[in-house]
């Protein structure tokens, strides 16, 4: 990717307030729009947007798969552990009032709580499901190297970049399909 | 938080811990990612499931329903757990099936799915146990959507783990007409909400009489009524069914057989009798008829089908539409008995699916194949499996001193009672078609010699064949005892057709 400068460049610039963007979506949710899910997505689409531009070798080495399957599974334990404290706190399930001190802190501390493990569970999914399909190769694991080693990255035209990203993704969505297809016939 | 010094009951928030606990272990299941260690774990949590359902099942028939508040939010706002009689019942069916199934599992699972992936079958069956638990217990219409889709996309994973990649085709087409089903679920509870603007289940009911024969509540009628038949398989909606029964895991089999049809029947109930009750819609609309006519073209077409299987797991699959179509059958007369006899075979069916599904899977173990072909000599080579799916086959067929003669009585009685009796002349007709199905294993079974090449075919271990003669004998102990479980649905239909309180 060393000849991509501009695209290499922007996306650095970008990273860092598309996550930035995420966490405002994520902790102002309770006052305006947006909340965990929105934010989580937003927050995946920063390390999707590295993946594309750097690689997806690269992007797993910043997010191993026992990152988002830990993901996935801690803001689960989030959202249903906050409805357990609350029966300790003897309210009923999921039950913010008792939280804190007063109902109206405890409402605010639950549901951003809550919306936090949201977040977290929605990131590391969308995350997997980009890496999944990303990494997945319809032959064999060596030819889609050579693939992306061979592609026109000599021309600067960012539609390259669409075209690779969408022959990718259909290509091996299609055959997937295709063979599942083929097994239903055999 | 203030922890000390406040009143914590555990009894109190039972409702809430029946489904938190399943669904706090499954990503805990994730995170340990070792196969024994996760085993373990749903070992425990389903078995403490079927203690919490027991005890909740009990307490509903000491003193009546009990509701519950999410987050303290108050009914018709809030979502509401509520059990009843038919919920409590339900709970126990699903959690002790739940609870039967993962000792079994353990050998089964490790021969039938690969290491690195088993950790995530017990993750995703304490996933689907959850849905079907939260389905049963909660009083929210959307709500049920919620714990419907839950169940499920865990139960599409769990078929796809199979070795055998057929499982994939069976688990993405079981998805297709799982999600067309649960769509048109929620657009029929899309357009309840439209026209009454609550979601509770208690609340619509109260509602939906004034406004019942407006075309908006017509149409959602129906499209939840077909959305569901989807999902419990009735026929000709049940195309799914056996192949997804057919390529799953057998302990994933043994599971979706006996829980996950029977809560779409529950949800049926709930829909017709709950919801729609007040306004009678199942005599007035004639869905009752509908609903009659396709249970009886079930029991044949479906046990004639049957018959012609070669793979064992196939053929009882099969049957598992046939025996859906008594269930609906049951239902459809819509008299105390009818219904009775209806949730009466959700239990004896779980029972007998169980055992006979529990079999093959010892079968399979054993050797590697589920054609029939297969199960020569077993009569002499697995005597333990095989004399379970006698049992299990026994029961289909509902010959007396097993749970198949308890569901058959009921049901004959009650076609009577409605003075339909050449419906009663269908259902034992029918029977000699499950006498064809079932005897055509056995006969492999015992009256052929083993292949000369298998001599090393032995039992299957104790961890197999415990739960599945735990199964096999609860089909004869219920049938012999029918006393406590036709007295607990028969209340339960009872209070569906508000004949009771």
């Amino acid at each position: 990717m060393k000849e991509k400068p501009v695209l290499r460049v922007t996306s650095k610039l970008l990273i860092p307030p598309i996550m930035l963007f995420a966490l405002y979506v994520q902790f102002h949710g309770d006052f305006g729009p947006g909340g965990g899910f929105q934010a989580g997505v937003i927050f995946a689409s920063a390390f999707i947007l590295y993946a594309l531009i750097f690689g997806v070798d690269v992007a797993r080495r910043i997010v191993p798969a026992w990152v988002s399957r830990a993901g996935l599974s801690i803001g689960v334990l989030l959202y249903a552990g906050t409805g357990v404290a609350a029966l300790f706190g003897g309210g009923n399930f999921l039950d913010y009032s008792v939280l804190a001190h007063d109902a109206l802190h405890g409402q605010h501390l639950g549901i951003n709580v809550i919306e936090f493990g949201v977040g977290t569970t929605v990131a590391a999914a969308m995350v997997t499901i980009f890496f999944t399909f990303a990494s997945q190769s319809p032959h064999d694991p060596e030819d889609l190297r050579d693939e992306d080693d061979d592609a026109d990255f000599d021309d600067d035209f960012d539609d390259d970049l669409d075209d690779l990203i969408a022959s990718r993704t259909m290509s091996q969505g299609l055959s997937q399909a295709g063979g599942a297809g083929g097994r239903e016939a055999r | 938080m203030s922890m000390a010094g406040t009143s914590f009951s555990l009894a109190e928030h039972l409702p809430a811990l029946q489904v938190v606990i399943p669904l706090m272990a499954a990503p805990v299941a994730v995170l340990i990612r070792r196969n024994t260690p996760a085993w373990s774990l749903a070992a425990v949590i389903t078995w403490i499931c079927l203690a919490i359902a027991i005890t909740l099942l009990n307490r509903v028939l000491d003193t009546g329903t009990i509701s519950y508040a999410l987050g303290g939010w108050a009914a018709p706002w809030g979502i509401e757990y509520r059990i009843d009689r038919i919920g409590a019942f339900m709970l126990v069916i699903v959690s002790a099936i739940g609870a039967v199934v993962v000792p079994y599992a353990r050998a089964s699972v490790a021969r039938e799915i690969s290491p690195d992936r088993q950790y995530l079958f017990y993750a995703m069956y304490l996933l689907c146990l959850a849905g079907l638990l939260g389905i049963a217990i909660t009083g929210d219409a959307f709500n049920l959507f919620v714990f419907l889709e839950i169940s499920s996309l865990s139960s599409y994973v769990l078929i796809s783990l199979a070795r055998d990649r057929r499982s994939l085709t069976a688990a993405y087409r079981y998805l297709i007409m799982g999600t067309i089903g649960a769509t048109f679920y929620i657009i029929g509870v899309g357009l309840m909400y439209m026209m009454t603007g609550t979601l509770n289940m208690a609340d619509l009911a109260q509602r939906i009489p004034a406004i019942a024969e407006t075309r908006t509540v017509l149409v959602a009628l129906g499209f939840l009524v077909v959305g569901i038949s989807l999902k419990l398989a009735l026929f000709p909606l049940h195309a799914w069914l056996p192949n997804a029964y057919a390529f799953a895991p057998s302990a994933v089999t043994v599971f979706l057989a006996s829980t996950a049809t029977k809560i779409a029947i529950y949800v049926l109930l709930r829909v017709l009798f709950t919801i729609f009750g007040k306004a009678d819609v199942i005599h007035v609309e004639d869905i009752g008829a509908v609903l009659m006519v396709l249970a009886v073209v079930a029991m044949f077409v479906a046990s004639t089908v049957a018959i012609f299987q070669d793979n064992v797991k196939r053929l009882l699959a099969f049957s598992s539409v046939a025996q859906v179509g008594y269930i609906i059958l049951g239902i459809s007369l819509v008299s105390q008995t009818g219904v009775a006899a209806g949730i009466i075979h959700v239990f004896n069916h779980a029972l007998m699916k169980g055992a006979l599904f529990m079999a093959v899977g010892c079968v399979f173990l054993r050797t590697g194949s589920m054609s029939v072909s297969a199960f020569a000599g077993l009569g002499r080579r697995m005597p333990v499996t095989m004399a379970a799916f006698v049992v299990g086959g026994l029961s289909l067929i509902g010959v007396p001193a097993t749970v198949g003669f308890v569901s058959k009585w009921y049901l004959i009685q009650a076609a009577l009672e409605a003075g339909l009796w050449p419906l009663a002349v269908l259902i034992l007709l029918s029977s000699l078609l499950a006498v064809i199905y079932v005897w055509k294993v056995v006969e492999v079974a015992y009256f052929q010699e083993p292949p000369s090449f298998r001599h090393d075919l032995r039992e299957a271990p104790l961890s197999m064949t415990v739960p599945m003669w735990l199964l096999a004998g609860g089909c004869i102990y219920f049938g012999l005892d029918a006393e406590t479980t036709f007295g607990i649905a028969h209340d339960a239909a009872g209070s569906l057709l508000g004949v009771l309180p």
